[in-house]
């Protein structure tokens, strides 16, 4: 299954709702590209909404941690939402979970950004 | 490939779903490794994956063509300086997944060795003690 991104705009917040893998080559281009396009417009507070990744390897966890870097650059801020089990678990494993926020409720997570 | 047939015989030998996802998962990492970092995507080179179940263990053992790889050389994932790097998580993720890894520079070449325990062999001994 190929990884899909499709944008919704909340207020000043833009969630990224993805489905499939995140992986070395489409899944982890298609993420980087649909970042890239958001910050390069002005959207700096991004909620990426993992819901629907069903996989996601070293490559993908590289891009969510290059996603994250190029928004804070940016003064903006990147969040993640409704980890499945096994991707908690690898930014778990890798030490990236504490430093990622992670919301599990849609609204608090929007709220949580810097107004 | 090399990923869906680990899954196939991860399954097949009475792996859990999510020992079966994790071995899955090495199994990937190391072919990438073996493609990306070992062959240097040289079209030329192959690389091979064999795969053997005992009562024991799940081996699996993935052999590149490339120059080698320095496994003192590869950086911690988890050391601060490293934790926000892009790359350099699939030798880390492969250890965290199974039981055992070995690496082996062939000169030239690597051959990178997974075992994963079935628990059999565990749950034997403790039948022998009762």
């Amino acid at each position: 299954m190929t990884m899909k991104a499709s944008n919704r705009q909340v207020g000043d917040v833009t969630i990224v709702d993805l489905s499939g893998r995140i992986t070395l080559g489409e899944g982890s281009v298609v993420l980087r590209d649909t970042v890239q396009d958001l910050v390069s417009k002005g959207n700096t507070k991004i909620l990426l909404n993992l819901e629907n990744v069903t996989y996601i390897d070293s490559s993908g966890i590289g891009e969510l941690v290059s996603a994250f870097t190029t928004v804070r650059n940016k003064g903006g801020e990147l969040k993640l939402l409704k980890l499945t089990k096994k991707v908690h678990d690898l930014l778990q494993i890798t030490k990236l979970y504490t430093v990622f926020d992670i919301k599990d409720d849609e609204a608090a997570a929007i709220q949580a950004f810097t107004k | 490939m090399a990923e869906r047939k680990a899954f196939e015989i991860a399954a097949h030998g009475g792996f859990g779903e999510d020992q079966q996802h994790h071995i899955a998962m090495a199994v990937r990492e190391a072919a990438v490794n073996a493609v990306l970092h070992g062959n240097a995507y040289d079209p030329h080179k192959k690389f091979f994956v064999a795969y053997e179940i005992t009562p024991q263990a799940l081996v699996i053992t993935i052999t590149d063509q490339g120059k080698g790889l320095d496994e003192a050389s590869l950086p911690d994932p988890l050391a601060p300086e490293n934790l926000m790097k892009q790359s350099g998580r699939g030798i880390f993720l492969i250890r965290s997944f199974m039981d055992e890894v070995t690496i082996r520079n062939l000169h030239p070449g690597t051959e990178i060795t997974l075992v994963k325990h079935t628990g059999r062999e565990a749950a034997n001994a403790k039948e022998e003690l009762k």
